[in-house]
């Protein structure tokens, strides 16, 4: 294979190499031949910042299988975080109606 | 005939625009004259097999020179190199030409060349190998190596990669080799009909071999991909069609 199948995202976070942290600005998705897991084709995942030197990179290998079951688990995960989200910014406008304010700015 | 020693070298040359750019080369020990070879590196970048393929060509009597086409994105690992160059949409193919062409030109400067070259590559490397000897009219014979996006569709294109190289093939300028394995799916058999049907077209002159039992990077020796049966036999193909066409 030799594909024109690359997904490349913005991404706002941090990755892991060996012992160091680096921000990230975007993520890249590839279906593509391996080059380093003894396999054919694989999903690569990127992480990488495009402003720094190429070793700033978090990169994996997967197998269609494991792509598809790692999308899925974000899929779960993505989803409960945006209940839980949801359910925290409900409650947040809970407490903001509920708290007294101080005293001393009621006498002011 | 073989030839054991032979010198190694990392150099800069004139890239693109003149820009310079690294390159590996292998020079057969003697006085020569020796025949030239271009290697085009493939998407996994300026890699060690690719210095390895380098040497292989010295060891058979070419002088050879494989250019880092991807010097513009940073040193490091050529694996994380790859990542950032296929991170910012890969290297514009008119760049690609331009770093190439710095090559043939450097190849033709050398003292105990022949007067030939000869263009490589396999993967993107083939795709660019067969691009450059539809743009240029400086090398004697290409090979293509299982050449992925050969054959792109309109929706493919984009400013680095405007034109699929296939419409190309009527500017083809000198004969061609083509490996392939009938397992490929970039390419795939039919898009290899398609640029076989291209060039009986134009009337070029061409050899194509097609591998059954093997997909893409058959002589890739340290992958999955690799065919021993039909890497020998594809490397044998490669020595006797650039020792036809390069011979002087």
């Amino acid at each position: 294979m030799c594909t024109s199948i690359v997904e490349i995202a913005a991404a706002e976070g941090m990755a892991k190499r060996e012992d160091e942290w680096f921000p990230l600005t975007h993520a890249v998705v590839a279906y593509d031949h391996a080059r380093h897991a003894l396999l054919a084709d694989v999903i690569t995942l990127d992480f990488v910042n495009a402003g720094l030197p190429p070793a700033a990179r978090a990169g994996v290998e997967l197998t269609l299988e494991s792509a598809k079951a790692l999308n899925a688990a974000l899929g779960r995960a993505i989803a409960a975080a945006e209940i839980e989200e949801a359910a925290r910014s409900q409650g947040l406008e809970r407490t903001s109606v509920r708290v007294p304010a101080p005293a001393s700015l009621i006498a002011a | 005939m073989t030839y054991r020693g032979m010198t190694v070298e990392e150099i800069k040359i004139n890239g693109d625009k003149g820009t310079p750019i690294s390159a590996y080369i292998a020079r057969p020990s003697g006085p020569g004259p020796f025949p030239g070879v271009v290697l085009v590196h493939h998407l996994p970048g300026w890699s060690e097999i690719y210095c390895e393929f380098t040497r292989k060509f010295a060891h058979h009597g070419y002088i050879a020179i494989c250019a880092n086409l991807y010097e513009r994105d940073g040193q490091g690992n050529p694996d994380d190199v790859a990542a950032k160059v296929r991170a910012e949409g890969g290297v514009p193919d008119a760049q690609v030409v331009g770093d190439t062409e710095g090559a043939v030109r450097w190849m033709r400067a050398q003292p105990g060349h022949n007067g030939k070259v000869g263009v490589f590559g396999s993967c993107s490397g083939g795709r660019h190998a067969f691009l450059y000897a539809c743009h240029r009219k400086d090398v004697d014979a290409c090979v293509e190596l299982w050449g992925g996006r050969v054959v792109m569709a309109k929706e493919e294109l984009n400013a680095k990669t405007p034109t699929s190289p296939i419409e190309l093939t009527k500017t083809l300028s000198c004969p061609l080799l083509g490996l392939f394995g009938n397992e490929d799916r970039a390419p795939s058999p039919e898009q290899v009909d398609q640029h076989e049907a291209e060039l009986k077209k134009h009337g070029k002159t061409y050899e194509f071999y097609r591998y059954d039992g093997a997909g893409h990077g058959i002589f890739y020796y340290h992958r999955p991909l690799y065919r021993v049966e039909q890497a020998l036999d594809g490397w044998n193909k490669v020595f006797a069609f650039f020792g036809k066409h390069l011979a002087k």
